[in-house]
């Protein structure tokens, strides 16, 4: 079985195998937001994704024409 | 009473204010003069070399904006004990929680770097080499942080912060017209006509004035500071009165470049001060010495802001008033933030000015975010109790968060395609 001790080594799979333990770790404890979804909190939330995802695409679209 | 006994009383009563403040000023204070750091100050020499007194109304309009914003984060640290980052994750999730995280990290290592390009560019002026001033500030920094104790490090912190303060005498230096200086500064007008230069130097100033390292780094410190609900007064205070000296400290940048480099193409604060040192020395001197401690100042905070964030984030032990034994953590994130931001300013052709883009860019995706989930967070009753927002509080918070992303917007759109505005 591929795991990442294997791919990097005992002692490096094991340094990168504690950090993705804590990072599960922090997504399980932080699975659920604990605000209320109000309307309110849901319209402000989905604004933000919207606005990111159209900044990142600005962003490629930039990187794209630099490199052309 | 007699009149001696009410001054007496009087005086007496202010002592005790003046104490009680002076125990818990400082995160208001400090955040505010740190972000006049090395970018703030070429924005602002900039601006008045550009166009002298005629947009010093404006930057008088950003002190209740950087007050209401900071002021949210006093409130928010001292009700939940938490920093910004811990917030956001309890608060929205582990997505929101990431994505403000790595947001963060990066634009504070970034922004970090700049402030280093500020430090190494204002001690060149006196012939210090960059490898001398990166060795030195480094050491500086980690004395600072390592000496075990929140209180001790705050008092250093506001002892650089004070000497931000010396653009006031530098402008009382070059002898300004003072009736021009109102009658052109104090009165709302855009000068040369608006146009995508103009709304250009607005955005900038405005992305000094409120970044979003400052919103995480506040509310930590009070955290760290130990302050609590019933501090939130003084809190306040210190953060009007930072608000009010970030202003004027601007104001006097302006009035500096605007008396003497009016209508000089400068293009950054240590090029200013390099064309100050040929025609008066003392003045190039000021101004390289409020560059290098304004770099300063804004590095101490930017990487503390960071180490809170990632003790907070990965729950490692995360106080400066914590031995390194307690906290390595925590420590160590500092001490790397350091020596890699200080590192690239020392690669030769380092593509310093494409990184200096990237922060105006990359601080626009995270100032948004930062300031939406502050305002979702200040009006929930569940974590603010009665500290949550009110109606006025609210008005004035929204009004200044959808006006700042209108603007920041406006601002990346323009700083990533120049051509648009023409």
């Amino acid at each position: 079985m591929l795991t990442l001790e294997t791919v990097f080594g005992q002692r490096i799979g094991g340094v990168f195998r504690g950090w993705t333990d804590k990072i599960h770790e922090i997504n399980k404890k932080y699975e659920k937001p604990r605000i209320t979804m109000s309307s309110g909190v849901k319209i402000a939330l989905m604004f933000l994704r919207i606005y990111l995802i159209l900044l990142v695409v600005l962003l490629g679209y930039k990187f794209w024409t630099m490199m052309k | 009473m007699d009149f001696g006994s009410t001054f007496f009383y009087k005086y007496r009563r202010f002592i005790k204010t003046l104490k009680i403040y002076l125990l818990l000023a400082g995160p208001g204070i400090i955040v505010m003069l740190a972000d006049n750091d090395a970018g703030g100050i070429t924005t602002y020499a900039v601006t008045g070399s550009k166009y002298g007194y005629g947009l010093i109304w404006f930057l008088l309009l950003l002190l209740p904006v950087a007050y209401v914003v900071q002021e949210m984060t006093v409130r928010l640290g001292a009700v939940t004990k938490r920093g910004h980052a811990e917030a956001i994750f309890d608060a929205f999730g582990s997505f929101w929680g990431w994505f403000s995280f790595i947001d963060l990290a990066l634009v504070n290592w970034l922004t970090l770097v700049t402030e280093f390009i500020g430090m190494t560019a204002a001690l060149a002026i006196f012939h210090v080499p960059p490898v001398v001033t990166v060795v030195i500030v480094a050491i500086v920094m980690m004395l600072m942080v390592l000496q075990g104790k929140y209180w001790t490090w705050e008092k250093i912190a506001i002892l650089f912060a004070a000497l931000n303060i010396i653009y006031i005498p530098a402008a009382f230096m070059v002898h300004p017209s003072v009736g021009e200086v109102l009658s052109v500064g104090l009165v709302p007008h855009f000068p040369g006509g608006f146009n995508g230069t103009l709304f250009f130097f607005l955005m900038a100033n405005i992305g000094t004035t409120i970044a979003p390292w400052m919103i995480f780094f506040q509310q930590s410190a009070v955290v760290d500071k130990g302050m609590k609900e019933k501090d939130i007064p003084w809190g306040q205070m210190d953060t009007l009165i930072g608000s009010a000296f970030t202003v004027l400290v601007a104001i006097f940048i302006v009035v500096v470049t605007g008396t003497v480099l009016y209508g000089v193409e400068v293009e950054s604060a240590a090029q200013a001060a390099s064309m100050m040192m040929t025609t008066s020395p003392w003045l190039g001197t000021c101004v390289a010495i409020g560059l290098f401690n304004a770099g300063f100042l804004g590095a101490i905070c930017i990487s503390l802001a960071s180490s809170w964030a990632f003790g907070e984030v990965f729950g490692w032990a995360h106080s400066l008033n914590l031995k390194v034994r307690e906290a390595p953590w925590f420590y160590v994130c500092y001490l790397l933030a350091l020596i890699t931001a200080g590192g690239v300013v020392l690669i030769p052709n380092a593509p310093l000015v494409l990184i200096t883009l990237f922060v105006q860019v990359i601080a626009v995706t995270l100032l948004p975010a930062a300031l939406v989930f502050l305002i979702l967070l200040l009006n929930n009753e569940e974590i603010m109790g009665k500290y949550r927002n009110t109606t006025l509080q609210n008005f004035a918070g929204i009004i200044i968060v959808v006006a700042i992303i209108v603007l920041s917007t406006a601002y990346a759109l323009t700083t990533l395609f120049p051509e648009w505005l023409g």
